[in-house]
């Protein structure tokens, strides 16, 4: 937990339509890229079929006139396509869905597919002229003829194909990111239960349990039905979608009783919930990491101990949450830790609210010292 | 034989309180003289009443129960007394077994079980008893026995720098500020780093440094058969040490090239300091 305050990064799926990449992903893409080419020589092969039918002219050289254009059409949009999506996104970051974008986007991309039809129009032209020995058949003569031509068998097919392709990819990009988003977000919930029901946390509090039960059974009973709350939420979080704020501090609270029967005089917790925010929604146990850090990098280290605070509050349109300790600070605690919890809590807020929620964390500036994590949330239209 | 004295560390005020319940009832002639809350605290009390027994919880604030056992063993006055048995308590830890059961040092499973506990208590008392039984020889054997647990204990991967198991890259350049400015020290420069509170000294040739990294977190990023930890706030070039010299009590003195400074390594490091 060394200092990183800032805010929520998005993570935006929607911005990479040929996927998130690395070198399978890349090889895929290459084979995708040909096949996108043996396709183009098949809608040239449409094109010719549909201008001998409407126009008379010879059948083979209108097909390899056709066939030329539309496979050199395809190879410098397709090959266009590469470097300008790298311009595009020359100042994303590194390793973002962005910097991975093989995709330009449409205004750029409108660009490409006019010069590459007219580059594909003109080569393809030649070369079928080559081949065939044939110039551009009769239709083609005349310069106002020519233009419509090149409007009609290139501009306007080239168009149409990109489309199709590029919607075709799109889907199979989509469908990439959610498998992998569905796969992260398994895995996420694994470690989130693992690092919940840590089992050096369960192991000291059912040692001291057992040693309550010995001395003081009205108190281990409270400190059990505490640890039963505390396992059901545990367990339930991944379940249900919010609960009320009210219902978190107490989860909370039922957390912080066990430390502190563990802990003694080292730590004292206080909490702060107005009323009229108690009935707030909000994701099950999304404060928890935070409160958990809070005692594991703050508080846990520090001989003395100390306090924590736990405060919901409203600034306008937002819901703040603080969870404050006066531990040994951020740049004093050891970074150790995988900073699993907070970059859980972040993807919890960006999933839930995109950019509208923001995390930071930063050192405590009074005399106590420590650390406080802000969360600012929108508040429910209702509330306004 | 006299009485025997036991040391209990242990953060937990419920769980120290029960341990030393425990241990009057199980072993009546154990008389407790501390019951500490933290590592530091635990490494004060033992050198200063020299208990035959000492409990050391794993995970403890400021200084955990690990480093309290090096630190008291590198401390431990060098007048012949036998160094306490050890045994440390954890809850869960998934290295701290292992290691335990590698280096045959004794451990209790939190939450402690009586029967479990009585097992511990027997063995703590046939080693004291072997232990005086051989007053003539210093117990030069028992003491190795025992530095060569802590040492297997500490090179447990994962154990000593908190579970960061994974091998990290190696430092080239030790970046030092001084003033406004960044001085870029090679590592080959530096005859030795020195832990000092939460600083660590950088001594060259020509002048020493202070950076804000602790020692333990420095150690990992070194060249560990150029770079030699001889001491828990002490690691050496290897090759700047010119001599070595190994005093009655264990501990080795040594010198360096071209610098004025003598370091001393500790009894858990005089291993490293032998004849090819």
């Amino acid at each position: 937990m060394s200092g990183e305050a800032g805010s929520v990064r998005i993570a935006s799926m929607s911005a990479a339509p040929f996927g998130l990449t690395d070198p399978e992903v890349r090889a895929e893409r290459r084979g995708r890229f040909w096949m996108r080419g043996l396709r183009s020589i098949g809608y040239g092969a449409l094109i010719g079929l549909l201008i001998t039918g409407l126009t008379g002219q010879t059948f083979w050289i209108t097909m390899i006139h056709s066939m030329c254009i539309a496979v050199l059409c395809w190879f410098f949009i397709d090959l266009g396509r590469v470097p300008a999506a790298r311009w595009k996104h020359r100042n994303a970051l590194a390793g973002s869905p962005e910097a991975d974008s093989n995709w330009p986007g449409w205004p750029l991309m409108l660009v490409i597919v006019v010069v590459g039809s007219l580059l594909g129009f003109t080569v393809g032209g030649t070369l079928a002229e080559w081949l065939t020995g044939y110039s551009a058949p009769g239709y083609l003569r005349g310069s106002l003829k020519q233009t419509v031509a090149l409007v009609f068998s290139s501009l306007v097919p080239a168009l149409i194909i990109t489309y199709w392709f590029y919607s075709r990819e799109a889907i199979a990009g989509h469908e990439a990111a959610a498998q992998l988003a569905q796969r992260q977000a398994a895995e996420n919930q694994l470690k989130l239960l693992e690092s919940q029901l840590e089992p050096h946390m369960l192991f000291n509090t059912l040692a001291n349990l057992r040693v309550l039960i010995g001395t003081d059974p009205p108190r281990a009973q409270a400190m059990l039905d505490q640890l039963i709350a505390f396992l059901r939420a545990t367990l339930n979080a991944s379940r249900s979608a919010s609960h009320p704020l009210e219902a978190e501090f107490a989860r909370l609270r039922d957390y912080l009783a066990l430390m502190e029967l563990r802990m003694g005089e080292r730590l004292h917790a206080r909490f702060e919930l107005p009323a009229e925010l108690a009935g707030l929604p909000l994701p099950p146990l999304l404060l928890q990491p935070l409160v958990e850090n809070s005692i594991k990098h703050g508080l846990e280290p520090k001989v003395e101990g100390g306090r924590i605070e736990v405060r919901a509050s409203r600034d306008a349109d937002e819901l703040v949450l603080e969870v404050r300790d006066t531990g040994v600070g951020l740049a004093d605690a050891a970074s150790d830790g995988t900073r699993f919890g907070l970059t859980q809590v972040r993807e919890r807020l960006a999933t839930l609210y995109g950019a509208r929620a923001r995390l930071s964390l930063a050192p405590c500036t009074d005399p106590d010292g420590g650390t406080i994590a802000t969360i600012r949330l929108p508040l429910p239209a209702s509330t306004n | 034989m006299t009485k025997p004295h036991a040391l209990i560390a242990e953060d937990e005020p419920l769980l120290a309180e029960n341990l030393q319940a425990e241990l009057e009832r199980l072993w009546p002639e154990l008389e407790i003289v501390a019951n500490v809350r933290h590592g530091a605290a635990a490494v004060e009390r033992a050198l200063a009443l020299r208990p035959e027994v000492v409990f050391l919880d794993i995970r403890m604030p400021g200084m955990s129960g690990l480093e309290a056992a090096q630190a008291i063993a590198e401390d431990w006055p060098g007048d012949g007394a036998a160094l306490p048995a050890i045994v440390f308590v954890t809850a869960y830890d998934q290295y701290a077994l292992q290691a335990f059961e590698h280096s045959a040092v004794d451990y209790v499973l939190k939450p402690v079980q009586p029967e479990r506990l009585a097992q511990t208590c027997a063995r703590v008392q046939a080693a004291l008893k072997a232990r005086s039984s051989t007053t003539a020889a210093p117990n030069h054997a028992a003491l190795e026995a025992t530095l060569g647990q802590l040492r297997q204990l500490l090179g447990a991967p994962g154990l000593a720098n908190g579970g960061v198991a994974a091998p990290q890259p190696k430092l080239g350049v030790i970046q030092a500020s001084v003033g406004n400015a960044i001085h870029m020290v090679p590592i080959g420069d530096v005859l030795y780093f020195e832990a000092a509170d939460k600083y660590v000294r950088v001594i060259t040739v020509e002048r020493e440094y202070l950076i804000r990294t602790a020692l333990r977190e420095l150690i990992p990023l070194l060249d560990e058969t150029r770079f030699w930890q001889v001491h828990r706030g002490l690691v050496v070039r290897a090759d700047a040490v010119a001599t070595a010299v190994r005093d009655d009590t264990g501990k080795v003195h040594l010198s360096l090239r071209g610098h004025k400074d003598k370091l001393v390594a500790s009894r858990l490091y005089a291993h490293l300091f032998k004849a090819m």
